[in-house]
């Protein structure tokens, strides 16, 4: 990664924190202060995307030309964005509970997304149980794309169809919240870029320290 | 692919133990439910839930086996002899046939024992047949994934359960409006949805199946 990306990627996550914290905020009714939340919980689902669809980009990489690297990529990219992920499900309960009453709400979209992470801890279980290295990379590779195909319904298309809390859903339009002010805007798009950058930095080093491993166990097998 | 498809049907005659194992299976559920819930008739919400989970259930034990019964000599057998693709195609739709007939099947049994609270039985066969497709694409293509692991009987279960929920959740909606007495025309939305699932998961399976099958 590129040095200029990780100082763009710190300096937007200090800005994010501090100014999430301390710039002014539209007052709406039940939200109140909690709007804040947004700086912090909506960045977690959008870095989660960005590191699924990364994953799923690799894995037909690998299927289509099969190599160590880039089944290594996908599997790291999915781990990363299951923290993110998990993140997300987290920070959500908490304004959830101050918001909605209770930390689980059953709103459709939070379902939705318990049950994308479920299918990546399926894709986690599926890499422990394939002993043969070679098949290991293509099943999951397999059941990648399957599961990312499967769960876009699951998150961006069913709950718009019922009614959600969640803006954007029940026929409300999407980003309608953010437009009753574009102070907001200022620090969430820097959060967003900021997370998503952060996940990829994270990604980036676990995918690096994997590959040295690798070639460390090659040349020791060799002596 | 049509010999395949018989080959499939013919050995499922021949062996009538496992037939006859999801049989009971599905018998004895729907008639555990029916003690279960003292002997009373249900009200639809739980009608609703018992309903699919049940057939969920023995979806994926009747399907499961589609790959992982197979011995290792036939698949080599298949391998030499046929495209992966009209393998997977001739599987899923066995399978759809197993699938809507046990639904069928499973359905007459909750009336029989339980009560039917259906009434629109067009759009709620619809809806079952849907369903079937559905769960036999998926589940073919997990099984043909899991048959390949270790201790492939837990990671079918673990594999499939997330992936099918998002059709499950469609079909419980449609019945839901089935049960309330709906105008049809209030499903259409669901039943749009649920059929452009399954075109996704048909042409996903279609494409990944060689890549699993060559190994």
């Amino acid at each position: 990664m590129k040095t200029w990306l990780k100082v763009v990627c710190v300096v937007f996550l200090f800005y994010s924190v501090i100014g999430g914290l301390l710039l002014p905020v539209p007052r709406l009714a039940i939200v109140n202060e909690t709007i804040r939340g947004l700086y912090y919980h909506v960045p977690m689902w959008f870095g989660m995307v960005t590191m699924f669809a990364f994953s799923v980009y690799h894995s037909v990489v690998y299927l289509r030309k099969p190599s160590f690297g880039t089944d290594i990529k996908s599997q790291l990219y999915a781990n990363v964005g299951v923290m993110l992920g998990m993140l997300g499900i987290f920070t959500g309960m908490i304004w959830a509970n101050y918001t909605w009453g209770s930390p689980w709400h059953g709103d459709p979209k939070q379902n939705g997304a318990a049950i994308a992470l479920l299918v990546y801890f399926a894709y986690f279980i599926l890499r422990g149980s394939v002993e043969n290295e070679e098949q290991k990379a293509r099943l999951s590779a397999v059941y990648n794309v399957f599961a990312f195909v499967t769960m876009i319904p699951l998150i961006f298309v069913i709950p718009r169809m019922t009614s959600s809390m969640h803006p954007g859903n029940g026929g409300n339009p999407g980003f309608n919240m953010y437009d009753l002010d574009s102070q907001m805007r200022l620090v969430f798009y820097p959060a967003c870029i900021g997370w998503i950058l952060l996940g990829f930095w994270i990604a980036n080093l676990r995918i690096r320290i994997k590959l040295i491993e690798e070639t460390l166990l090659e040349t020791s097998n060799e002596k | 692919m049509f010999a395949l498809i018989k080959k499939e049907i013919s050995i499922e005659l021949r062996t009538k133990s496992s037939l006859a194992g999801v049989l009971l299976y599905l018998l004895g559920t729907v008639f555990l439910t029916y003690i279960a819930f003292g002997l009373k008739k249900l009200d639809p919400i739980s009608w609703n839930a018992l309903f699919w989970i049940i057939n969920l259930f023995s979806a994926v034990n009747s399907v499961a086996k589609s790959f992982i019964g197979e011995k290792k000599g036939t698949e080599i057998y298949l391998y030499s002899i046929a495209k992966p693709e009209s393998i997977i195609l001739s599987k899923i739709i066995y399978n759809f046939l197993l699938c809507s007939a046990l639904s069928i099947l499973g359905f007459v049994l909750f009336i029989l024992f339980l009560n039917n609270p259906i009434s629109d039985i067009i759009l709620f066969l619809a809806t079952l047949l849907l369903t079937s497709l559905g769960f036999s694409t998926s589940l073919t293509l997990l099984s043909g994934i899991s048959s390949k692991a270790n201790n492939s009987h837990i990671l079918m279960a673990v594999l499939s359960f997330p992936v099918i929920i998002s059709i499950l959740l469609l079909s419980i909606k449609i019945t839901k409006n089935c049960v309330d007495g709906l105008d049809p025309s209030v499903s259409y939305d669901e039943l749009i949805l649920l059929s452009s699932i399954n075109c996704i998961a048909l042409a996903v399976s279609y494409i990944l199946f060689p890549y699993i099958w060559r190994s």
